[in-house]
């Protein structure tokens, strides 16, 4: 790795070597996160301490190769499915022009606020063979017509794509924003034809957001529980609620995490080194790069092509909702719905503003200490998105109540007096929770967003006697404002539509929107639950409009 | 300085909102994995016959367990609900929940739906039972839940996936009737007969009937009660297996006092409460269940459904197998 | 000879705005063509019309004789052979510099690829940069290694879009020169746009001077400067000034520097208004002249001192002296037209 040249003038400030220095404030702000995040992960993994031999062989025996086959058909797929979905559409919306391009390019954002198990329940219903378009055809075709098997990989690959590419889209847009028609137009003149140049110029320049978008898509989708226990589909998230909640297992669950985890952080860790030092600062900002401004069919096609995709991923869905929620409006909705809105939404916004200040804080401590310790420290600072959401919430709470239970102790012991778990149920531990969470989704935003400032703009402003926070706050963060906005937004939405630590960590009576859904969906009432997964949706709407209208105007 | 304003206020703010999390001492805390639809109206009638507060926190019963367990003496929980009886036995042996000696609780609830050691209580019966097409099935084809595994339900059978608790109970008391091997082939003979790959619940699986993808399944009685509400010309009905012998599978929907309860009195007389007369109505109804008390008849409704024979197993065994279960289906490939 | 690159009458619209006018332009092979002008007058769209980005609303562009451009058809860009080095280099940042130059010759060999990509590296003087990325090189390395991106798969024709405009002032110009040694090394056919007079002198043989879509004059340097063909070209190449004139009899013309002789090479009619071009080198300074001028204004070039002057009738002119003769803003000098050079323009030009 070479060092940038900042850091180069910094360590040689400092001593001759960077491992014989004092850590930096950075640096332990990086520490101190880094720690927090491990401490359930270290919590899971001590679960090795007394390995579950008797249900690694039972799974070994029988589910094993079925697990691993289907969780990599999954991940593969849904990552390749995001990829061409997310990328095609963001280049499209942000390097190209045709008609309908400024209202689709933030539509296309609006299946993020949609929780990927609402948009697969919604979609196995519309598209399953018990569902209206394969009865409709069998009406018409008999009954013999061949049609696609819904719940099956492909179906989940394809839901899953569906639902999770805004992640990469949003991330990619941003690239190809700045990228503009100049690159292709430079391969072109060097002997591409168009395509060639897409994949050997345009592609590979927008790689770090590529990347840092397919990294949220592949954690999403080994985390996620919903959507695959909708399909039936078994996969490794499926074994670890099965070893917890059918055999019983938390250690047996906690070891099948902890290998998902060190599944994650080598993925990341590799994709960091094929990186290598490619650096992708633009050499100049030039945020209104021209546009490639389709011509005749073409623009139809582009055109379809958004709207189709913004059909079957959020407007069929959402037109579903809205009318099992006109069914149910009158028998479900009573006050204590916006008792439930405003805590989702204070929650969300919160814990939006707390992870993008900390996110902020981590990418910009990277950019100051390239070194190896620092890097690996915020990787690790990220894992907590890749784990399924129950089993971190059990990580974090059997920390925290051993705490509080020493709390309790000593008080008791010493002080006399008896009290109440002081941490635990409190708004602080559910932030906390979050940001163990969601710290990925923060930081993705934010540090693709920092790799597009060139070191030069640090130098010119260390010479303008601008240092630390101030010139993080007067230059950095006006030229980070979209990232900033992507991270608050991602969080937002995911916050909003979090279940399991939702359900752990709260204190009594903080009931969401999300612990309604639970409540119903348990046992099944999925279309008493389309009330509050409709007004989830819309209050996801607000920060994703927010969001375009800020980066249409950059 | 725009940030450090920000950062003050949310400091500010998120000492405010933890402060919630401090108040009442003195009332009833439940963990419950019941819905609070089902159990709030409960409570409500409660706290205005007794005075009673009762503070409630929904989850999934694994969380709640665990959360249980790391809490240790200190919880502020009093009270344990649960859904199925595996995940009470389970708590049970975890050592979180503690012996009730109460004779108004034995009376109201029937040895086999009650913990051997007093240590949980069921509240509500669920039984689970065939479900099948009006138009391809005639009752006089179907007889027992083993017999769903023979060649004339060929690609005809429709289940729901093996990972939900309610099937784990099942084949746990196949097994404690059958024993281990026979109630393999059982299993076995479903899967061989399977027309559509396992649903994730079972309202899908009895659409899916409506549909024509498979003509019979198992399902939960109250989620048919729940399709003939929205459609009372559903082309479905209910079928009670193994009348002439072992009876159809029920399940409770239960509950148990924690060990640490610091308020284990009140506990007892919620529990109490929730078995008698008075609630047991309240209890089941709301979810189209059965009562546990004998006394008591189930809403009409229900009733509307037929009378049946249903197992004298104890359910602690459904707990005790569940494992056993669990592996036998993950050999038998029924997913 | 046939022309390398040909427009014929081209024209370009963006919507209903005609932004080129029935231009026309050649180029032999090996030579340095140059569109001056304004920003917004055209030349841009001209150089990406013969790249092929822009689609052509009419005219025809020739290529070696065979046609890439007319209306309603377009050869793709990627298959003109032509280079282009564009305003903000458009290096990709994701390549070294190395893979950087080696991008548009992967059809060949790997030997011979290594000799071109070394080659054409040695020839902007970048061989030992091979390994680095875009953004660890300063800016004129970055303009080089556009240069020798766009050179070393040896285009018919190499298109620069204000090559040298990101460039501080000094590294301009000494790259401006180095430029054009390394085009006539390699025998390259170039036409490049800029804003900048200077370096289309510098670099260029043959210059179109550009306002509003059109050519106003397509000429060598020379030309340019000492034939301009109207007044407005006269004004925007080099320095100088227009003055004004009246034709009088005998070939005379009377302005504020006199009555001037051997100017008038056309017959016009006597009493008829003219404009005059005067550059500063063709006003000496001579104390003995009749004809007097007040310094209005004076700037220091070391060699010589560049007056603004105002002469009786009102007219300024300018004039170049040498630096020893220094005058202060007020003073009254005595100055000679040197006649060979002014060019003159009917008033209505």
């Amino acid at each position: 790795m070479t060092p940038l040249p900042a850091d180069r003038a910094g360590a040689s400030r400092r001593g001759s070597s960077r491992f014989f220095t004092r850590p930096s404030g950075w640096q332990w702000l990086t520490g101190v996160i880094a720690l927090l995040v491990l401490t359930p992960i270290t919590v899971l993994a001590l679960a090795w301490l007394d390995p579950a031999w008797e249900i690694w062989q039972h799974l070994q025996e029988t589910l094993l190769a079925r697990l691993l086959i289907n969780t990599a058909t999954l991940v593969v797929g849904v990552t390749g499915g995001t990829l061409l979905l997310g990328v095609s559409l963001a280049w499209l919306t942000g390097a190209c022009e045709f008609p309908g391009r400024r209202h689709l390019s933030w539509a296309l954002l609006l299946p993020l606020a949609m929780p990927t198990y609402v948009l697969t329940f919604v979609f196995l219903g519309l598209f399953d063979y018990t569902g209206p378009v394969q009865t409709q055809l069998r009406s018409w075709f008999g009954r013999g017509i061949w049609m696609p098997e819904m719940r099956s990989a492909g179906g989940v690959v394809l839901v899953m794509s569906l639902a999770l590419y805004p992640y990469v889209y949003l991330l990619a847009r941003n690239a190809f924003r700045t990228q503009g028609k100049r690159a292709l137009e430079a391969a072109e003149s060097l002997g591409c034809s168009p395509l060639e140049g897409f994949f050997r110029v345009v592609l590979p320049m927008a790689r770090p957001w590529i990347a840092g978008g397919a990294t949220l898509v592949l954690m999403e989708a080994l985390a996620d529980f919903g959507a695959v226990s909708i399909f039936n589909y078994d996969t490794f998230t499926t074994a670890i609620y099965k070893a917890w909640f059918g055999f019983f297992s938390l250690p047996a669950a906690a070891q099948l995490s902890s290998l998902l985890v060190a599944l994650v952080f080598v993925l990341i860790v590799v994709e960091q080194r094929l990186r290598k030092r490619m650096r992708y600062a633009q050499s100049r900002l030039a945020p209104q790069a021209e546009r490639i401004v389709l011509q005749g069919g073409k623009r139809w096609l582009a055109c379809g092509y958004c709207w189709l995709i913004l059909l079957i991923a959020f407007l069929l869905p959402a037109l579903q909702l809205l009318r099992w929620s006109l069914e149910i409006f009158h028998a479900e909705f009573d006050s204590r719905y916006l008792g439930l809105l405003g805590h989702s939404l204070l929650l969300a916004l919160i814990s939006a503003v707390l992870i993008a200040a900390v996110a902020l804080l981590l990418s910009y401590a990277g950019r100051r200490h390239p070194g190896r310790l620092t890097q690996g420290l915020i990787r690790t600072s990220t894992l907590g998105y890749a784990l399924p959401g129950t089993v971190l919430a059990v990580g974090i709470f059997i920390p925290l109540a051993w705490l509080d239970n020493q709390i309790i102790d000593f008080a008791r012991d010493h002080l006399g007096s008896e009290m109440l778990p002081l941490l635990q149920g409190t708004i602080a531990i559910m932030l906390l929770a979050y940001l163990i969470r969601f710290m990925a989704a923060g930081f993705k935003a934010i540090d693709s967003a920092m790799h597009r400032v060139t070191s030069s703009i640090d130098e010119a402003s260390r010479l303008m006697g601008l240092r630390g926070v101030k010139l993080l706050a007067r230059v950095h963060l006006p030229m980070l404002r979209g990232g900033i906005f992507t991270a608050l937004t991602l969080v937002f939405v995911d916050v909003m539509k979090e279940m399991p630590i939702t359900l752990m960590t709260r204190p009594f009576g903080w009931d969401t929107l999300s612990v309604k859904i639970f409540e119903l969906t348990s046992e099944g009432e999925w279309e008493r639950a389309a009330l509050p997964a409709l007004t989830l949706l819309l209050s996801g709407l607000i920060p994703i409009i927010l969001l375009m209208r800020q980066s249409d105007k950059d | 300085m725009n940030q450090i304003r920000l950062f003050a206020l949310l400091l500010v703010m998120t000492l405010l909102l933890t402060s919630a999390g401090l108040a009442f001492a003195d009332e009833l805390v439940v963990y419950s994995a019941r819905n609070e639809q089902l159990i709030k109206p409960l409570f409500d009638a409660y706290t205005e016959k007794t005075g009673t507060k009762i503070t409630y926190v929904t989850d999934k019963a694994g969380p709640l367990l665990q959360r249980l367990k790391s809490e240790g003496k200190n919880t502020r929980a009093d009270l344990l609900i649960t859904v199925d009886a595996g995940n009470l036995w389970h708590a049970a042996e975890e050592g979180v929940l503690r012996a009730v000696d109460s004779p108004a609780l034995g009376a109201n609830v029937p040895d086999h739906l009650k913990d051997p050691n007093n240590r949980w209580f069921g509240l509500s019966l669920r039984a689970r039972t065939i479900v099948y097409s009006t138009e391809r099935v005639t009752p006089e084809e179907l007889s027992s839940y083993e017999a769903l595994g023979e060649p004339q339900w060929e690609n005809r059978l429709l289940l729901r996936t093996s990972k939900k608790v309610y099937n784990q109970s099942l084949v746990a008391m196949l097994i404690a009737e059958h024993g281990k091997e026979k109630a393999e082939q059982i299993v076995r003979a479903w899967v061989g007969n399977l027309a559509a790959a396992p649903f994730s619940n079972d309202t899908k699986t009895m659409e899916a009937i409506l549909a024509g993808q498979g003509d019979v399944a198992i399902v939960n009685t109250y989620y048919f009660g729940r399709m003939l509400k929205k459609d009372p010309n559903l082309k479905l009905a209910l079928y009670w297996p193994n009348q002439g012998s072992t009876g159809v599978h029920v399940n409770v929907s239960g509950a148990g006092v924690t060990k640490h309860a610091k308020n284990p009195d009140a506990a007892v007389k919620l529990l109490e409460w929730l078995s008698s007369e008075e609630a047991q109505n309240l209890f089941a109804d709301g979810n189209m269940e059965y009562p546990v008390n004998p006394r008591v008849e189930a809403h009409e409704y229900v009733k509307a459904w037929g009378d049946f024979k249903a197992s004298g197993q104890n359910l602690a065994s459904a707990g005790m197998l569940q494992k056993a279960a669990i592996k036998l289906m993950d050999r038998s490939d029924y997913r | 000879m046939e022309p390398l690159l040909e427009l014929q009458q081209i024209s370009q619209a963006y919507g209903p705005q005609l932004v080129v006018k029935d231009l026309s332009l050649s180029l032999k092979k090996g030579e340095i063509g140059c569109l001056l002008g304004a920003s917004g007058c055209g030349k841009t769209t001209v150089l990406r019309t013969i790249a092929g980005f822009e689609p052509l609303l009419q005219g025809e562009i020739r290529l070696n004789g065979t046609v890439v451009s007319r209306a309603g058809f377009s050869l793709p860009p990627a298959k003109r052979q032509i280079g282009m080095v564009f305003q903000d280099y458009a290096l990709f940042p994701h390549l070294s510099i190395f893979d950087n130059v080696a991008f548009g010759l992967r059809k060949l060999d790997k030997t011979e690829l290594i000799r071109r990509v070394n080659q054409a590296l040695e020839l902007v003087g970048l061989q030992t940069e091979l390994n680095k990325y875009p953004h660890e090189i300063s800016g004129g390395q970055q303009q080089r290694v556009a240069l020798a991106r766009a050179l070393a798969p040896e285009p018919q024709l190499l298109l620069m879009d204000e090559p040298f405009s990101n460039l501080d002032v000094t590294l301009r110009e000494r790259l401006s020169m180095e430029v054009r040694d390394i085009l006539k090394e390699f025998g390259t056919t170039a036409l490049f746009v800029t804003h900048n007079q200077n370096e289309a002198f510098a670099v260029a043989d043959r210059i179109g001077v550009m306002h509003s879509g059109e050519i106003l004059q397509w000429d060598s340097a020379h030309n340019l400067y000492h034939q301009p063909v109207s007044p407005r070209i006269a004004e925007f190449v080099g320095e100088g000034a227009l003055i004004n004139g009246v034709v009088k009899n005998a070939g005379q013309l009377e302005t504020g520097l006199g009555l001037l002789e051997g100017i008038i090479k056309r017959p016009l009619e006597v009493g008829s208004p003219v404009q005059l071009l005067v550059r500063p080198e063709d006003v000496v300074h001579d104390d003995a002249s009749p004809v007097k001028a007040v310094v209005v204004r004076r700037s220091f070039r070391g060699a010589s001192i560049l007056y603004a002057l105002r002469l009786a009738n009102g007219d300024l002119v300018q004039a170049l002296v040498p630096s020893h003769c220094d005058h202060q803003p007020g003073e009254k000098i005595g100055i000679q037209p040197d006649v060979r050079h002014l060019v003159l323009f009917p008033a209505d030009a």
